[in-house]
Protein backbone atom coordinates (compact mmCIF):
# COMPACT_ATOMS: atom_id res chain seq x y z
CA UNK A 1 0.00 0.00 0.00
CA UNK A 2 2.99 2.27 -0.45
CA UNK A 3 2.33 3.39 -4.04
CA UNK A 4 -0.82 4.71 -5.66
CA UNK A 5 -1.25 2.07 -8.35
CA UNK A 6 -0.89 -0.87 -5.97
CA UNK A 7 -3.18 0.82 -3.45
CA UNK A 8 -5.82 1.56 -6.07
CA UNK A 9 -5.75 -2.04 -7.28
CA UNK A 10 -6.17 -3.44 -3.78
CA UNK A 11 -8.79 -0.94 -2.65
CA UNK A 12 -10.71 -1.30 -5.93
CA UNK A 13 -10.78 -5.06 -5.43
CA UNK A 14 -11.90 -4.62 -1.82
CA UNK A 15 -14.62 -2.19 -2.87
CA UNK A 16 -15.67 -4.36 -5.81
CA UNK A 17 -16.44 -7.36 -3.62
CA UNK A 18 -18.01 -5.14 -0.99
CA UNK A 19 -20.49 -3.85 -3.58
CA UNK A 20 -21.49 -7.37 -4.55
CA UNK A 21 -22.58 -8.10 -0.99
CA UNK A 22 -25.57 -5.72 -0.67
CA UNK A 23 -26.54 -6.66 -4.23
CA UNK A 24 -26.56 -10.34 -3.30
CA UNK A 25 -28.41 -9.53 -0.09
CA UNK A 26 -31.32 -8.75 -2.39
CA UNK A 27 -31.41 -12.41 -3.40
CA UNK A 28 -32.37 -13.23 0.14
CA UNK A 29 -34.95 -10.47 0.26
CA UNK A 30 -36.41 -11.89 -2.92
CA UNK A 31 -36.43 -15.44 -1.63
CA UNK A 32 -38.23 -14.38 1.54
CA UNK A 33 -40.91 -12.51 -0.42
CA UNK A 34 -41.24 -15.35 -2.87
CA UNK A 35 -41.64 -18.02 -0.20
CA UNK A 36 -44.03 -16.05 1.95
CA UNK A 37 -46.12 -15.23 -1.11
CA UNK A 38 -46.18 -18.90 -2.10
CA UNK A 39 -47.22 -20.09 1.35
CA UNK A 40 -50.77 -20.02 2.67
CA UNK A 41 -51.81 -17.28 5.08
CA UNK A 42 -51.66 -19.46 8.17
CA UNK A 43 -48.01 -20.28 7.48
CA UNK A 44 -46.68 -16.85 6.49
CA UNK A 45 -44.71 -15.97 9.61
CA UNK A 46 -43.27 -19.44 10.01
CA UNK A 47 -42.13 -19.38 6.40
CA UNK A 48 -40.55 -15.96 6.82
CA UNK A 49 -38.69 -16.78 10.03
CA UNK A 50 -37.51 -20.13 8.72
CA UNK A 51 -35.71 -18.40 5.88
CA UNK A 52 -34.63 -15.36 7.88
CA UNK A 53 -32.89 -17.25 10.66
CA UNK A 54 -30.70 -19.17 8.26
CA UNK A 55 -28.89 -15.85 7.78
CA UNK A 56 -27.24 -15.72 11.22
CA UNK A 57 -26.81 -19.48 11.50
CA UNK A 58 -25.05 -19.89 8.17
CA UNK A 59 -23.07 -16.70 8.76
CA UNK A 60 -21.55 -17.74 12.07
CA UNK A 61 -20.83 -21.28 10.94
CA UNK A 62 -19.32 -20.06 7.71
CA UNK A 63 -17.07 -17.91 9.88
CA UNK A 64 -16.22 -20.80 12.21
CA UNK A 65 -15.41 -23.41 9.58
CA UNK A 66 -16.88 -22.79 6.11
CA UNK A 67 -14.29 -20.30 4.95
CA UNK A 68 -11.43 -22.49 6.08
CA UNK A 69 -12.86 -25.46 4.15
CA UNK A 70 -12.63 -23.55 0.88
CA UNK A 71 -8.89 -23.11 1.19
CA UNK A 72 -8.07 -26.38 2.95
CA UNK A 73 -10.06 -28.83 0.80
CA UNK A 74 -9.07 -28.25 -2.87
CA UNK A 75 -7.27 -31.60 -2.90
CA UNK A 76 -10.29 -33.42 -1.50
CA UNK A 77 -8.44 -33.86 0.86
CA UNK A 78 -6.71 -37.12 -0.02
CA UNK A 79 -8.06 -37.28 -3.59
CA UNK A 80 -5.12 -35.50 -5.20
CA UNK A 81 -3.23 -34.44 -2.10
CA UNK A 82 -3.26 -33.50 1.55
CA UNK A 83 -5.30 -31.02 3.53
CA UNK A 84 -3.87 -27.59 2.74
CA UNK A 85 -2.75 -25.05 5.29
CA UNK A 86 -4.93 -21.91 5.31
CA UNK A 87 -4.21 -19.99 8.50
CA UNK A 88 -5.77 -16.74 7.21
CA UNK A 89 -9.15 -18.48 7.12
CA UNK A 90 -9.04 -20.00 10.59
CA UNK A 91 -11.58 -18.25 12.83
CA UNK A 92 -9.00 -17.46 15.51
CA UNK A 93 -6.53 -15.95 13.05
CA UNK A 94 -5.79 -12.24 13.25
CA UNK A 95 -6.61 -11.89 9.53
CA UNK A 96 -10.20 -12.86 10.33
CA UNK A 97 -10.49 -9.53 12.13
CA UNK A 98 -9.77 -5.84 11.72
CA UNK A 99 -6.26 -5.57 10.33
CA UNK A 100 -4.22 -2.93 8.51
CA UNK A 101 -1.90 -5.38 6.82
CA UNK A 102 1.20 -4.61 8.88
CA UNK A 103 3.48 -7.18 10.46
CA UNK A 104 1.62 -10.16 11.92
CA UNK A 105 1.20 -10.43 15.67
CA UNK A 106 1.29 -14.23 15.56
CA UNK A 107 3.77 -16.64 14.09
CA UNK A 108 1.39 -18.69 11.91
CA UNK A 109 1.21 -16.15 9.09
CA UNK A 110 3.77 -14.13 7.18
CA UNK A 111 4.06 -10.48 6.27
CA UNK A 112 3.02 -11.45 2.73
CA UNK A 113 -0.13 -13.04 4.13
CA UNK A 114 -1.10 -9.90 6.02
CA UNK A 115 -0.30 -7.63 3.09
CA UNK A 116 -2.50 -9.70 0.75
CA UNK A 117 -5.40 -10.73 2.97
CA UNK A 118 -5.91 -7.81 5.35
CA UNK A 119 -8.19 -5.92 2.94
CA UNK A 120 -9.58 -8.82 0.97
CA UNK A 121 -10.37 -11.50 3.53
CA UNK A 122 -13.58 -10.02 4.92
CA UNK A 123 -15.16 -8.98 1.64
CA UNK A 124 -14.14 -12.20 -0.11
CA UNK A 125 -15.50 -14.20 2.84
CA UNK A 126 -18.77 -12.29 2.68
CA UNK A 127 -19.11 -12.75 -1.08
CA UNK A 128 -18.83 -16.50 -0.60
CA UNK A 129 -21.08 -16.34 2.44
CA UNK A 130 -23.88 -14.81 0.41
CA UNK A 131 -23.63 -17.81 -1.92
CA UNK A 132 -24.00 -19.96 1.20
CA UNK A 133 -27.21 -18.18 2.12
CA UNK A 134 -28.46 -18.66 -1.41
CA UNK A 135 -27.77 -22.39 -1.34
CA UNK A 136 -29.72 -22.78 1.90
CA UNK A 137 -32.46 -20.42 0.76
CA UNK A 138 -33.04 -22.41 -2.43
CA UNK A 139 -33.75 -25.43 -0.25
CA UNK A 140 -35.97 -23.41 2.07
CA UNK A 141 -38.61 -22.71 -0.56
CA UNK A 142 -39.16 -26.30 -1.54
CA UNK A 143 -39.93 -27.52 1.99
CA UNK A 144 -42.31 -24.80 3.16
CA UNK A 145 -45.41 -25.43 5.26
CA UNK A 146 -44.35 -28.70 6.86
CA UNK A 147 -40.68 -28.80 7.90
CA UNK A 148 -39.80 -28.00 11.50
CA UNK A 149 -37.56 -24.96 11.89
CA UNK A 150 -35.22 -26.95 14.16
CA UNK A 151 -34.60 -29.44 11.38
CA UNK A 152 -34.39 -26.90 8.59
CA UNK A 153 -31.79 -24.79 10.37
CA UNK A 154 -29.55 -27.80 10.95
CA UNK A 155 -29.90 -28.70 7.28
CA UNK A 156 -29.24 -25.08 6.30
CA UNK A 157 -25.92 -25.17 8.14
CA UNK A 158 -25.12 -28.50 6.48
CA UNK A 159 -25.64 -27.18 2.94
CA UNK A 160 -24.61 -23.57 3.56
CA UNK A 161 -21.43 -23.99 5.55
CA UNK A 162 -20.32 -27.48 4.66
CA UNK A 163 -21.55 -29.20 1.48
CA UNK A 164 -21.52 -26.28 -0.93
CA UNK A 165 -18.17 -24.95 0.19
CA UNK A 166 -16.64 -28.40 -0.26
CA UNK A 167 -17.89 -28.38 -3.83
CA UNK A 168 -16.48 -24.88 -4.23
CA UNK A 169 -13.08 -26.08 -3.01
CA UNK A 170 -13.25 -29.00 -5.45
CA UNK A 171 -14.72 -27.39 -8.55
CA UNK A 172 -14.69 -23.63 -8.05
CA UNK A 173 -11.14 -23.01 -6.89
CA UNK A 174 -8.28 -22.38 -9.32
CA UNK A 175 -6.52 -25.47 -7.95
CA UNK A 176 -9.52 -27.63 -7.07
CA UNK A 177 -9.00 -31.31 -7.85
CA UNK A 178 -12.01 -31.37 -10.19
CA UNK A 179 -10.48 -28.53 -12.21
CA UNK A 180 -7.10 -30.23 -12.28
CA UNK A 181 -8.23 -33.75 -13.10
CA UNK A 182 -11.64 -33.46 -14.76
CA UNK A 183 -11.24 -30.08 -16.46
CA UNK A 184 -14.43 -29.06 -14.63
CA UNK A 185 -15.73 -25.67 -15.70
CA UNK A 186 -18.63 -23.91 -14.01
CA UNK A 187 -17.84 -20.21 -14.09
CA UNK A 188 -21.11 -18.81 -12.65
CA UNK A 189 -22.04 -21.79 -10.52
CA UNK A 190 -24.69 -23.76 -12.44
CA UNK A 191 -23.55 -26.80 -10.54
CA UNK A 192 -21.58 -25.33 -7.68
CA UNK A 193 -24.58 -23.53 -6.20
CA UNK A 194 -27.72 -24.45 -8.11
CA UNK A 195 -27.37 -28.16 -8.85
CA UNK A 196 -26.12 -28.92 -5.36
CA UNK A 197 -28.94 -26.97 -3.71
CA UNK A 198 -31.53 -28.60 -5.98
CA UNK A 199 -30.14 -32.06 -5.26
CA UNK A 200 -30.04 -31.34 -1.54
CA UNK A 201 -33.67 -30.18 -1.61
CA UNK A 202 -34.73 -33.30 -3.50
CA UNK A 203 -33.04 -35.52 -0.92
CA UNK A 204 -34.95 -33.81 1.88
CA UNK A 205 -38.26 -33.82 0.02
CA UNK A 206 -38.19 -37.58 -0.44
CA UNK A 207 -37.96 -38.06 3.31
CA UNK A 208 -40.15 -35.12 4.29
CA UNK A 209 -43.09 -36.03 2.08
CA UNK A 210 -45.71 -33.78 0.49
CA UNK A 211 -47.89 -31.19 2.18
CA UNK A 212 -51.15 -32.59 3.47
CA UNK A 213 -53.69 -32.66 0.70
CA UNK A 214 -51.16 -31.99 -2.06
CA UNK A 215 -52.08 -35.25 -3.78
CA UNK A 216 -55.55 -36.63 -4.30
CA UNK A 217 -56.46 -40.15 -3.29
CA UNK A 218 -55.77 -41.32 -6.84
CA UNK A 219 -52.28 -39.80 -6.67
CA UNK A 220 -52.81 -36.88 -9.01
CA UNK A 221 -51.33 -33.61 -7.75
CA UNK A 222 -53.40 -30.63 -6.67
CA UNK A 223 -52.11 -27.20 -7.56
CA UNK A 224 -51.71 -25.23 -4.33
CA UNK A 225 -51.71 -21.73 -5.73
CA UNK A 226 -49.57 -18.97 -4.22
CA UNK A 227 -51.49 -16.97 -1.62
CA UNK A 228 -50.05 -13.74 -3.00
CA UNK A 229 -48.97 -14.03 -6.65
CA UNK A 230 -47.87 -10.41 -6.81
CA UNK A 231 -45.49 -10.90 -3.89
CA UNK A 232 -44.10 -14.04 -5.52
CA UNK A 233 -43.38 -12.33 -8.80
CA UNK A 234 -41.93 -9.26 -7.12
CA UNK A 235 -39.70 -11.55 -5.05
CA UNK A 236 -38.47 -13.24 -8.20
CA UNK A 237 -37.82 -9.85 -9.81
CA UNK A 238 -35.70 -8.91 -6.80
CA UNK A 239 -33.81 -12.19 -7.11
CA UNK A 240 -32.96 -11.16 -10.69
CA UNK A 241 -31.45 -7.95 -9.32
CA UNK A 242 -29.47 -9.82 -6.71
CA UNK A 243 -28.29 -12.24 -9.36
CA UNK A 244 -26.22 -9.42 -10.86
CA UNK A 245 -24.26 -9.25 -7.64
CA UNK A 246 -23.86 -13.00 -7.75
CA UNK A 247 -22.35 -12.81 -11.22
CA UNK A 248 -20.04 -9.95 -10.32
CA UNK A 249 -18.85 -11.78 -7.22
CA UNK A 250 -17.86 -14.76 -9.34
CA UNK A 251 -15.10 -12.69 -10.95
CA UNK A 252 -11.72 -11.44 -9.88
CA UNK A 253 -11.96 -7.80 -11.01
CA UNK A 254 -8.37 -6.90 -11.81
CA UNK A 255 -5.32 -9.09 -12.01
CA UNK A 256 -2.30 -9.53 -14.25
CA UNK A 257 -3.16 -12.51 -16.43
CA UNK A 258 -0.17 -12.43 -18.77
CA UNK A 259 1.91 -15.54 -18.39
CA UNK A 260 5.64 -15.19 -19.04
CA UNK A 261 6.98 -11.74 -19.93
CA UNK A 262 4.76 -8.71 -20.09
CA UNK A 263 1.77 -7.48 -18.16
CA UNK A 264 -1.94 -7.57 -19.03
CA UNK A 265 -4.57 -6.61 -16.50
CA UNK A 266 -8.07 -7.99 -16.86
CA UNK A 267 -11.03 -9.34 -14.99
CA UNK A 268 -11.05 -13.12 -14.71
CA UNK A 269 -13.45 -15.85 -13.79
CA UNK A 270 -13.03 -17.70 -10.49
CA UNK A 271 -10.44 -19.98 -12.10
CA UNK A 272 -8.33 -16.92 -12.99
CA UNK A 273 -9.13 -17.47 -16.68
CA UNK A 274 -9.71 -14.31 -18.73
CA UNK A 275 -13.18 -12.86 -19.24
CA UNK A 276 -14.75 -9.41 -19.23
CA UNK A 277 -17.62 -7.80 -17.36
CA UNK A 278 -18.94 -6.85 -20.76
CA UNK A 279 -19.14 -10.50 -21.82
CA UNK A 280 -21.04 -11.60 -18.76
CA UNK A 281 -23.42 -8.68 -19.07
CA UNK A 282 -24.32 -9.76 -22.61
CA UNK A 283 -24.76 -13.34 -21.53
CA UNK A 284 -26.63 -12.73 -18.31
CA UNK A 285 -29.32 -10.74 -20.09
CA UNK A 286 -29.50 -13.00 -23.12
CA UNK A 287 -29.83 -16.17 -21.05
CA UNK A 288 -32.44 -14.48 -18.86
CA UNK A 289 -34.33 -13.58 -22.02
CA UNK A 290 -34.07 -17.08 -23.45
CA UNK A 291 -35.49 -18.48 -20.24
CA UNK A 292 -38.31 -15.95 -20.05
CA UNK A 293 -39.33 -16.44 -23.68
CA UNK A 294 -39.41 -20.21 -23.39
CA UNK A 295 -41.14 -20.18 -20.01
CA UNK A 296 -43.92 -17.94 -21.24
CA UNK A 297 -44.58 -20.29 -24.13
CA UNK A 298 -44.34 -23.56 -22.27
CA UNK A 299 -46.38 -22.40 -19.26
CA UNK A 300 -48.99 -20.58 -21.34
CA UNK A 301 -48.08 -17.28 -19.75
CA UNK A 302 -48.23 -18.42 -16.14
CA UNK A 303 -46.54 -15.62 -14.18
CA UNK A 304 -44.96 -17.82 -11.53
CA UNK A 305 -43.37 -20.12 -14.08
CA UNK A 306 -42.43 -17.34 -16.48
CA UNK A 307 -40.40 -15.58 -13.80
CA UNK A 308 -38.93 -18.86 -12.57
CA UNK A 309 -38.09 -19.72 -16.16
CA UNK A 310 -36.02 -16.55 -16.42
CA UNK A 311 -33.98 -17.81 -13.50
CA UNK A 312 -33.72 -21.27 -15.04
CA UNK A 313 -32.41 -19.67 -18.23
CA UNK A 314 -29.61 -17.86 -16.43
CA UNK A 315 -28.80 -20.89 -14.31
CA UNK A 316 -28.50 -23.20 -17.32
CA UNK A 317 -26.14 -20.89 -19.17
CA UNK A 318 -24.13 -19.88 -16.12
CA UNK A 319 -21.54 -22.64 -16.28
CA UNK A 320 -20.17 -21.21 -19.54
CA UNK A 321 -21.38 -17.63 -19.49
CA UNK A 322 -17.81 -16.37 -19.22
CA UNK A 323 -17.13 -17.62 -22.75
CA UNK A 324 -20.40 -18.20 -24.63
CA UNK A 325 -21.65 -16.03 -27.46
CA UNK A 326 -24.77 -14.15 -26.31
CA UNK A 327 -27.05 -15.98 -28.74
CA UNK A 328 -25.67 -19.29 -27.53
CA UNK A 329 -26.44 -18.17 -23.99
CA UNK A 330 -30.00 -17.28 -25.01
CA UNK A 331 -30.67 -20.63 -26.68
CA UNK A 332 -29.06 -22.62 -23.86
CA UNK A 333 -31.20 -20.67 -21.40
CA UNK A 334 -34.32 -21.52 -23.37
CA UNK A 335 -33.48 -25.22 -23.52
CA UNK A 336 -32.73 -25.34 -19.81
CA UNK A 337 -35.97 -23.65 -18.98
CA UNK A 338 -37.98 -26.12 -21.08
CA UNK A 339 -36.27 -29.09 -19.46
CA UNK A 340 -36.73 -27.71 -15.93
CA UNK A 341 -40.44 -27.05 -16.50
CA UNK A 342 -41.15 -30.47 -17.99
CA UNK A 343 -39.05 -32.28 -15.41
CA UNK A 344 -40.80 -30.55 -12.51
CA UNK A 345 -44.25 -31.79 -13.46
CA UNK A 346 -43.05 -35.21 -14.56
CA UNK A 347 -41.25 -35.82 -11.25
CA UNK A 348 -44.23 -34.46 -9.32
CA UNK A 349 -46.66 -36.84 -11.03
CA UNK A 350 -44.36 -39.85 -11.19
CA UNK A 351 -42.72 -39.77 -7.76
CA UNK A 352 -45.22 -37.66 -5.75
CA UNK A 353 -42.56 -35.10 -4.90
CA UNK A 354 -44.07 -31.89 -3.56
CA UNK A 355 -41.54 -29.19 -4.40
CA UNK A 356 -43.59 -26.18 -3.35
CA UNK A 357 -41.74 -23.59 -5.42
CA UNK A 358 -40.15 -25.67 -8.15
CA UNK A 359 -36.68 -25.16 -6.67
CA UNK A 360 -35.42 -28.63 -7.54
CA UNK A 361 -36.32 -28.02 -11.17
CA UNK A 362 -35.26 -24.40 -11.57
CA UNK A 363 -31.98 -24.81 -9.68
CA UNK A 364 -31.27 -28.52 -9.63
CA UNK A 365 -32.20 -29.83 -13.07
CA UNK A 366 -31.33 -26.60 -14.89
CA UNK A 367 -28.00 -26.38 -13.02
CA UNK A 368 -27.15 -29.99 -13.77
CA UNK A 369 -28.00 -29.55 -17.43
CA UNK A 370 -26.02 -26.31 -17.59
CA UNK A 371 -22.85 -28.02 -16.42
CA UNK A 372 -23.32 -30.84 -18.93
CA UNK A 373 -23.95 -28.43 -21.81
CA UNK A 374 -20.84 -26.41 -20.92
CA UNK A 375 -18.77 -29.58 -21.20
CA UNK A 376 -19.82 -29.91 -24.85
CA UNK A 377 -19.90 -26.24 -25.78
CA UNK A 378 -16.46 -25.47 -24.33
CA UNK A 379 -14.84 -28.78 -25.23
CA UNK A 380 -11.07 -28.30 -25.53
CA UNK A 381 -10.87 -24.93 -23.80
CA UNK A 382 -8.37 -24.70 -20.95
CA UNK A 383 -10.09 -25.13 -17.60
CA UNK A 384 -7.37 -23.12 -15.92
CA UNK A 385 -4.40 -20.90 -16.80
CA UNK A 386 -2.25 -23.72 -15.42
CA UNK A 387 -1.18 -25.62 -18.57
CA UNK A 388 -0.77 -28.84 -16.61
CA UNK A 389 -4.46 -29.08 -15.74
CA UNK A 390 -7.05 -30.93 -17.82
CA UNK A 391 -9.02 -29.18 -20.54
CA UNK A 392 -12.78 -28.77 -20.45
CA UNK A 393 -14.52 -31.87 -21.81
CA UNK A 394 -18.01 -33.42 -21.80
CA UNK A 395 -17.16 -36.38 -19.57
CA UNK A 396 -15.40 -34.25 -16.98
CA UNK A 397 -18.32 -31.86 -16.70
CA UNK A 398 -20.85 -34.72 -16.68
CA UNK A 399 -19.02 -36.38 -13.79
CA UNK A 400 -18.81 -32.98 -12.16
CA UNK A 401 -22.56 -32.48 -12.50
CA UNK A 402 -23.17 -35.84 -10.83
CA UNK A 403 -20.82 -34.91 -7.99
CA UNK A 404 -22.58 -31.58 -7.50
CA UNK A 405 -26.19 -32.74 -7.75
CA UNK A 406 -25.84 -36.26 -6.42
CA UNK A 407 -22.79 -36.74 -4.22
CA UNK A 408 -22.61 -33.38 -2.48
CA UNK A 409 -26.28 -32.40 -2.88
CA UNK A 410 -28.81 -35.21 -2.90
CA UNK A 411 -26.90 -37.62 -0.66
CA UNK A 412 -26.23 -35.31 2.31
CA UNK A 413 -29.76 -33.91 2.04
CA UNK A 414 -31.31 -37.37 2.10
CA UNK A 415 -29.08 -38.71 4.89
CA UNK A 416 -29.45 -35.55 6.97
CA UNK A 417 -33.23 -35.63 6.63
CA UNK A 418 -33.29 -39.35 7.47
CA UNK A 419 -31.35 -38.73 10.68
CA UNK A 420 -33.60 -35.85 11.70
CA UNK A 421 -36.65 -37.94 10.83
CA UNK A 422 -35.22 -40.70 13.03
CA UNK A 423 -35.10 -38.27 15.92
CA UNK A 424 -38.68 -37.27 15.19
CA UNK A 425 -37.87 -33.62 14.56
CA UNK A 426 -38.09 -33.34 10.78
CA UNK A 427 -41.77 -32.59 10.27
CA UNK A 428 -44.31 -30.57 12.20
CA UNK A 429 -47.09 -32.51 13.92
CA UNK A 430 -49.98 -33.14 11.55
CA UNK A 431 -52.49 -31.26 13.71
CA UNK A 432 -50.27 -28.18 13.63
CA UNK A 433 -49.77 -28.48 9.88
CA UNK A 434 -53.49 -28.61 9.33
CA UNK A 435 -54.29 -25.76 11.67
CA UNK A 436 -51.44 -23.64 10.38
CA UNK A 437 -47.86 -23.37 11.56
CA UNK A 438 -48.24 -19.79 12.69
CA UNK A 439 -50.68 -20.83 15.38
CA UNK A 440 -47.89 -22.86 16.86
CA UNK A 441 -45.44 -20.01 16.73
CA UNK A 442 -47.43 -17.23 18.34
CA UNK A 443 -45.83 -16.65 21.68
CA UNK A 444 -47.02 -15.23 24.94
CA UNK A 445 -50.71 -15.50 24.38
CA UNK A 446 -53.27 -18.21 24.25
CA UNK A 447 -54.83 -19.30 21.01
CA UNK A 448 -58.40 -18.12 20.96
CA UNK A 449 -61.42 -19.93 19.65
CA UNK A 450 -61.74 -17.64 16.68
CA UNK A 451 -58.22 -18.42 15.46
CA UNK A 452 -58.83 -22.13 15.75
CA UNK A 453 -62.18 -21.85 14.05
CA UNK A 454 -60.64 -19.89 11.18
CA UNK A 455 -57.90 -22.48 10.79
CA UNK A 456 -60.39 -25.31 10.71
CA UNK A 457 -62.57 -23.43 8.26
CA UNK A 458 -59.62 -22.76 5.97
CA UNK A 459 -58.57 -26.37 6.07
CA UNK A 460 -62.06 -27.50 5.21
CA UNK A 461 -62.16 -25.04 2.36
CA UNK A 462 -58.95 -26.39 0.92
CA UNK A 463 -59.95 -29.99 1.35
CA UNK A 464 -63.24 -29.52 -0.39
CA UNK A 465 -61.74 -27.27 -3.05
CA UNK A 466 -64.21 -24.54 -2.20
CA UNK A 467 -63.20 -20.94 -2.58
CA UNK B 1 -5.53 0.60 30.96
CA UNK B 2 -5.57 -0.22 27.26
CA UNK B 3 -7.31 -3.17 25.63
CA UNK B 4 -5.47 -2.80 22.32
CA UNK B 5 -1.97 -2.26 21.03
CA UNK B 6 -2.66 1.07 19.38
CA UNK B 7 -1.97 4.18 21.39
CA UNK B 8 -1.73 6.74 18.59
CA UNK B 9 -2.47 7.03 14.86
CA UNK B 10 0.59 9.25 14.45
CA UNK B 11 3.08 6.45 13.91
CA UNK B 12 3.81 4.52 10.70
CA UNK B 13 0.48 3.13 9.52
CA UNK B 14 2.21 0.36 7.58
CA UNK B 15 3.37 -1.06 10.88
CA UNK B 16 -0.16 -1.56 12.18
CA UNK B 17 -1.34 -5.16 12.20
CA UNK B 18 -4.41 -6.40 14.07
CA UNK B 19 -6.53 -3.53 15.39
CA UNK B 20 -9.16 -5.22 17.53
CA UNK B 21 -8.92 -5.31 21.31
CA UNK B 22 -7.42 -8.19 23.29
CA UNK B 23 -5.12 -9.45 20.52
CA UNK B 24 -3.86 -12.89 21.47
CA UNK B 25 -7.11 -14.06 23.06
CA UNK B 26 -8.84 -14.98 19.80
CA UNK B 27 -9.19 -18.66 20.60
CA UNK B 28 -11.17 -17.90 23.76
CA UNK B 29 -13.58 -15.71 21.81
CA UNK B 30 -14.00 -18.37 19.14
CA UNK B 31 -14.75 -21.06 21.74
CA UNK B 32 -17.31 -18.78 23.37
CA UNK B 33 -18.84 -18.12 19.96
CA UNK B 34 -19.08 -21.81 19.07
CA UNK B 35 -20.66 -22.58 22.45
CA UNK B 36 -23.19 -19.80 21.86
CA UNK B 37 -24.04 -21.20 18.41
CA UNK B 38 -24.48 -24.79 19.61
CA UNK B 39 -26.43 -23.70 22.69
CA UNK B 40 -28.75 -21.72 20.45
CA UNK B 41 -29.71 -24.85 18.52
CA UNK B 42 -30.31 -26.83 21.73
CA UNK B 43 -32.37 -24.12 23.42
CA UNK B 44 -34.37 -23.39 20.27
CA UNK B 45 -35.13 -27.07 19.72
CA UNK B 46 -36.36 -27.49 23.28
CA UNK B 47 -38.50 -24.35 23.09
CA UNK B 48 -39.99 -25.48 19.80
CA UNK B 49 -40.84 -28.92 21.17
CA UNK B 50 -42.50 -27.35 24.20
CA UNK B 51 -44.51 -25.03 21.99
CA UNK B 52 -45.73 -27.82 19.73
CA UNK B 53 -46.73 -29.88 22.79
CA UNK B 54 -48.53 -26.93 24.30
CA UNK B 55 -50.41 -26.26 21.07
CA UNK B 56 -51.36 -29.89 20.74
CA UNK B 57 -52.63 -29.83 24.31
CA UNK B 58 -54.73 -26.76 23.51
CA UNK B 59 -56.26 -28.49 20.52
CA UNK B 60 -57.45 -31.03 23.10
CA UNK B 61 -56.91 -34.05 20.92
CA UNK B 62 -59.87 -33.14 18.77
CA UNK B 63 -59.51 -34.35 15.26
CA UNK B 64 -59.20 -31.48 12.89
CA UNK B 65 -60.99 -31.52 9.59
CA UNK B 66 -58.99 -33.26 6.92
CA UNK B 67 -56.93 -35.35 9.27
CA UNK B 68 -58.06 -38.45 7.49
CA UNK B 69 -56.24 -37.13 4.42
CA UNK B 70 -52.92 -37.15 6.22
CA UNK B 71 -50.96 -39.65 4.23
CA UNK B 72 -47.41 -39.31 5.51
Amino acid sequence: MDNELASLTVIFTEFYYWVTIPLMFLIHVGFCMYEVGASRWRNHMHTLMKNTMLIPLVTVTFYFFGWWIYFAFPNGPWITGELLSAPWAEPWNELMGTHMGGPPAGSDITADDTAFWARINGVFWAAFLLFSWTAASIVSGSVIERIRPTAFWILAVLIGSFCWIIDAAWGWHPDGWMVQVLGYHDAYASGVIHAIAGGFALGILIVLGPRINKFRADGTPRNINPQNPWMVTLGLFIIYVGFWGFYVACNVPIIDIQSGDGVFYSATNIYLGPTTLSAITFNFLMSLSGGLLMAYLVSNGDAFWTYSGGLAGIITASAGNDLYHPVQAMLIGAVGCWVAYKMHFWVERKFKIDDAVGAVAVHGYAGFLGVVIAGFMLWGYPASPNPEYAHINPLGNFIGAIIMFGVLGFLPGYVGARILHGFGILRVPKEIELAGLDLGEIHNRALDKQELAEAREATERELTGAK
Amino acid sequence: MATGQIESWAGTIADIGPMYPFVGTEMIWVIAGVVFWLAWHVIQAKKESREWEEDLRKFGGKQLPGEEYFDH
